[in-house]
């Protein structure tokens, strides 16, 4: 047989210079849990990829919420802690001062640490705790099944605001990314999505340089990601990119929100 | 050891816990206990680079434990009533998590805000578990200054052994009083921790995770199961307790803590007007000695328990003592002493007239 005519063989494609996409090595085999249309799962890879490409996995330490990314652990392959419902930042900051040259980082859903953690999130980041807090922003509590979240925007239908969000006795969602940026001790907060391929870069590179600046000390980094949650929103996953271009995102504008001097 | 020195209850936990080689205290001020944080910001982080942080609530400084104790450090945290029970939540992870630490309790009258005065109303508190779901705190009970000061090393060695989160249950009077104590020397912080603390995934072993969340059932049993053997374990291996002229006692007085010195003294002056009266105090709240007062109960004429509560400590007396001689309590509450005079005039009441 001459070399022309043999096929392809599955082991000459798979060579280390063809390779174009590969699964790091900081996400666990374990088939993810989320829903369709969920950016829990882009979010996830995004914050791994960074820890994998910059070589700090043995020296990460991530703490996990309560809500839909309860079992955040199951797939990031870093060791991690698993905290009450909303005290995310204050065990994050029970594990970095007593290991500062570690790197740490929360994990929170809206519920987490915008209303039950509310405490937990602004006084760590008033103390300036050189660590990233990753907030994923998508309206509404999806563990429980779609109940308002402190940042459900106002008219959005949900389990307990079956008539829609009433700001009158409701409240008004809450922007607490702007609160956490207008304290001293915060280096750097920058709102993200993660709906389309140019914002999956975008968000990429706001985690690279959050963990930049907590290598070189610079005080609380904080990412948001506003993201959908096609099953409790009752939208398709299109449908709910949808909505969030023209609901979520003019409410919660994207782009950084605070910068550390000189950068 | 050191020589002795005069000392505060709640100074004397506080250096005690510096030189156990503690490496972080976590807390928020409330009385009578706030001496503890401010002697630690005082003295710990210059001596040996202890972290002393004031955390915005005991909610916080709870879970600031939770997250350096599962670093494999050696953590302590203290509060007041009112503030043990903010910790409670905390408490109850940190116990399903299995993770050491030590947190004091200087007990102060409730409910509510109650008083800043001296009480032993959170008997029940520390002892059944405190939070939610069936667990335990390893509980001392400290009577003196200087107990404080050796029950702050056990309750560190104790908590570690077993990884359980352990208890001083002491109050606002052994808090604020001074006393003469002697310290043990400075003991070097830890440099090497366990394989399960979450220091960072090591190179060629999986990553460790810190949790109590167990969401199938029989997983979940099965952790329960674990927790039951251990508390088993510890039953058996650390009850603690002090007995006081049980030879030849006709009746016993008991009680914790203060409660049990004041009952030394009206033993005292019982024995002096000729009855023979004798102590049990027990040193481990959890795990209970039953077995003195099961064994003592078969010999004596009855036992008062007493507390400064309403007789929370006399439900384990009575279960221990299983209707073999009878048991009356005597109290006060809301941050009232009983005194010796009283103890012994209530005695001669009950079961001598």
């Amino acid at each position: 047989m001459a070399d022309e005519d043999k096929d392809f063989l599955f082991s000459d494609i798979c060579v280390e210079e063809n390779l174009v996409y590969r699964k790091p090595g900081t996400l666990t085999e374990t088939e993810l849990h989320y829903c369709p249309g969920c950016g829990h799962g882009v979010a996830h890879k995004l914050l791994m990829e960074v820890v994998d490409e910059m070589g700090i996995q043995n020296e990460t330490i991530g703490v996990a919420p309560v809500g839909c990314s309860v079992f955040a652990y199951h797939y990031l392959n870093v060791d991690m802690q698993e905290a009450a419902h909303g005290r995310a930042c204050a065990v994050a900051t029970g594990v970095k001062r007593v290991q500062p040259d570690k790197y740490v980082f929360t994990y929170q859903g809206d519920g987490d640490l915008a209303a039950i953690g509310t405490a937990e999130t602004i006084h760590a980041a008033n103390r300036g705790e050189n660590f990233l807090i990753v907030f994923i922003n998508n309206g509404v509590y999806g563990m429980t099944s779609g109940q308002m979240a402190p940042t459900t925007l106002p008219g959005m239908i949900t389990t307990t605001s079956p008539f829609g969000s009433d700001t009158k006795t409701q409240g008004h969602p809450l922007k607490i990314s702007n609160l956490v940026a207008s304290l001293p001790g915060v280096a750097y907060v920058t709102r993200q999505s993660v709906h389309k391929p140019a914002n999956v870069r975008k968000a990429k590179k706001a985690f690279q340089k959050a963990f930049e600046y907590q290598k070189k000390g610079l005080g609380t980094c904080l990412v948001e990601i506003v993201s959908s949650c096609p099953s409790n929103w009752k939208l398709t996953p299109l449908e709910s990119n949808k909505f969030l271009e023209d609901k979520m995102i003019p409410y919660y504008p994207l782009g950084d929100l605070k910068v550390p001097e000189g950068k | 050891m050191g020589k002795k020195k005069l000392m505060k209850g709640n100074e004397a936990l506080a250096e005690a816990m510096i030189r156990a080689g503690c490496d972080a205290y976590f807390g928020y001020p409330i009385t009578p206990q706030s001496e503890v944080i401010e002697y630690l910001s005082r003295e710990a982080t210059n001596r040996t680079g202890m972290v002393v942080l004031q955390a915005e609530s005991e909610v916080a400084a709870i879970n600031m434990i939770y997250g350096s104790a599962a670093c494999g450090r050696r953590v302590m945290t203290t509060s007041s009533s009112p503030g043990i029970s903010l910790m409670q939540e905390g408490l109850s992870y940190i116990a399903a998590a299995e993770l050491p630490c030590l947190v004091a309790n200087i007990n102060r009258g409730g409910p509510g805000l109650g008083t800043i005065q001296p009480s032993q109303g959170d008997y029940f508190q520390a002892t059944k578990g405190g939070g939610h779901g069936d667990y335990h705190l390893i509980v001392l009970a400290p009577s003196s200054v200087q107990e404080m000061v050796d029950y702050t090393l056990l309750g560190f060695e104790l908590s570690e052994k077993y990884r359980c989160p352990t208890m001083l249950l002491a109050d606002g009077a052994i808090g604020q009083m001074m006393e003469k104590v002697e310290l043990y020397d400075q003991m070097p912080r830890k440099t090497e921790f366990p394989d399960w603390a979450t220091t960072g995934k090591p190179k060629n072993s999986d990553r460790r995770i810190i949790t109590s969340l167990f969401i199938q059932p029989e997983k979940m049993e099965q952790i329960n199961l674990g927790l039951q053997r251990k508390y088993r374990e510890i039953e058996k291996n650390e009850v603690r307790f002090q007995t006081i002229n049980t030879d030849d006692a006709e009746y016993i007085f008991t009680g914790f803590g203060l409660g049990a010195r004041i009952c030394t003294k009206a033993m005292e002056s019982g024995r002096a007007k000729g009855y023979k009266i004798g102590v049990i105090r027990p040193q481990t709240l959890y795990p209970f000695p039953v077995d003195i007062y099961s064994e003592l109960s078969k010999k004596v004429k009855g036992i008062l328990d007493v507390e400064m509560n309403a007789g929370q400590m006399v439900d384990d007396v009575r279960l221990a003592v299983k209707g073999n001689t009878r048991v009356e309590f005597y109290g006060r509450m809301g941050g009232i002493i009983p005194t010796p005079d009283e103890i012994l005039e209530n005695f001669e009441k009950i079961f001598l007239k």
